[in-house]
């Protein structure tokens, strides 16, 4: 399943969307950045609320298919900046991380 | 063909800049024929140090060396050194401060994230003088 069609299925909003075509092979949920340094793996779809630009270079970092804010939660201004300079697929959705992350379980199966 | 050399200055002060040095990095090796997998390791592992640069000494400098047989990289700072290493490689330990934390940092994986993801890693630290951290990833 690509990102595109994830984000599609899912209605997810599109916040930056530079590599639609990223196979998603798995899920992660976390806030604590570090926590998802270590633990989350790439080709991964990860959920979370944290909303500040460091968000962007985790994903990079550990080459995540795409982010997807939960819980209504919107990228500030530098997030969405750097996003697009890194070319990092950005979603969003209303959401609870929970019922997202069921939804993309179900997905994957 | 001799080992490939990048230098990156990293600031100290603002945690939400923190990741440039990385960034560039990880697109230059991006450029070489490496293994996903390698640059990965090697994108986290110079991530989290950058991040602890930032945090806990004001910044410095990290050296990348890409060889036939691995990426060594090379954090040096002259911050205030770290009293009891053993203790810092304990997941979940930390002496960062609300701010970091505040911004999803500062959970106590730094050190051991860098571990994780190097084949090598050696700390040299010397209270009120500086650490280098020096790690190797392998390459195949």
């Amino acid at each position: 399943m690509t990102v595109s069609e994830l984000a599609n299925i899912l209605a997810l909003q599109s916040f930056c969307l530079p590599e639609p075509g990223r196979e998603v092979t798995g899920g992660y949920v976390g806030d604590l950045l570090s926590w998802v340094m270590g633990r989350a793996k790439a080709g991964d779809a990860w959920l979370t609320i944290m909303s500040n630009q460091n968000v962007a270079a985790v994903a990079l970092m550990t080459d995540a298919a795409c982010v997807v804010l939960t819980e209504d939660v919107r990228p500030d201004e530098a997030l969405l900046r750097r996003a697009q300079q890194q070319s990092i697929n950005l979603l969003g959705t209303k959401r609870s991380s929970f019922d997202t992350a069921a939804a993309l379980k179900d997905l994957l199966r | 063909m001799g080992d490939l050399k990048l230098t990156y200055q990293v600031d100290g002060g603002d945690l939400l800049q923190a990741g440039e040095a990385s960034s560039q990095m990880k697109m230059a090796l991006k450029k070489l024929d490496l293994p996903p997998e390698v640059i990965r390791k090697a994108s986290i592992c110079m991530y989290e140090g950058e991040i602890n640069m930032v945090i806990h000494a004001d910044g410095g400098h990290v050296e990348v060396t890409v060889g036939m047989d691995a990426i060594t990289i090379r954090l040096v700072d002259q911050g205030p050194g770290i009293p009891d290493v053993d203790k810092a490689m304990e997941e979940g330990f930390t002496t960062a401060g609300d701010v970091a934390r505040d911004l999803g940092f500062g959970a106590g994986m730094g050190l051991p994230n860098m571990k994780r993801y190097s084949d090598e890693m050696e700390i040299d630290t010397t209270v009120g003088v500086g650490t280098t951290v020096t790690m190797r990833i392998h390459i195949a």
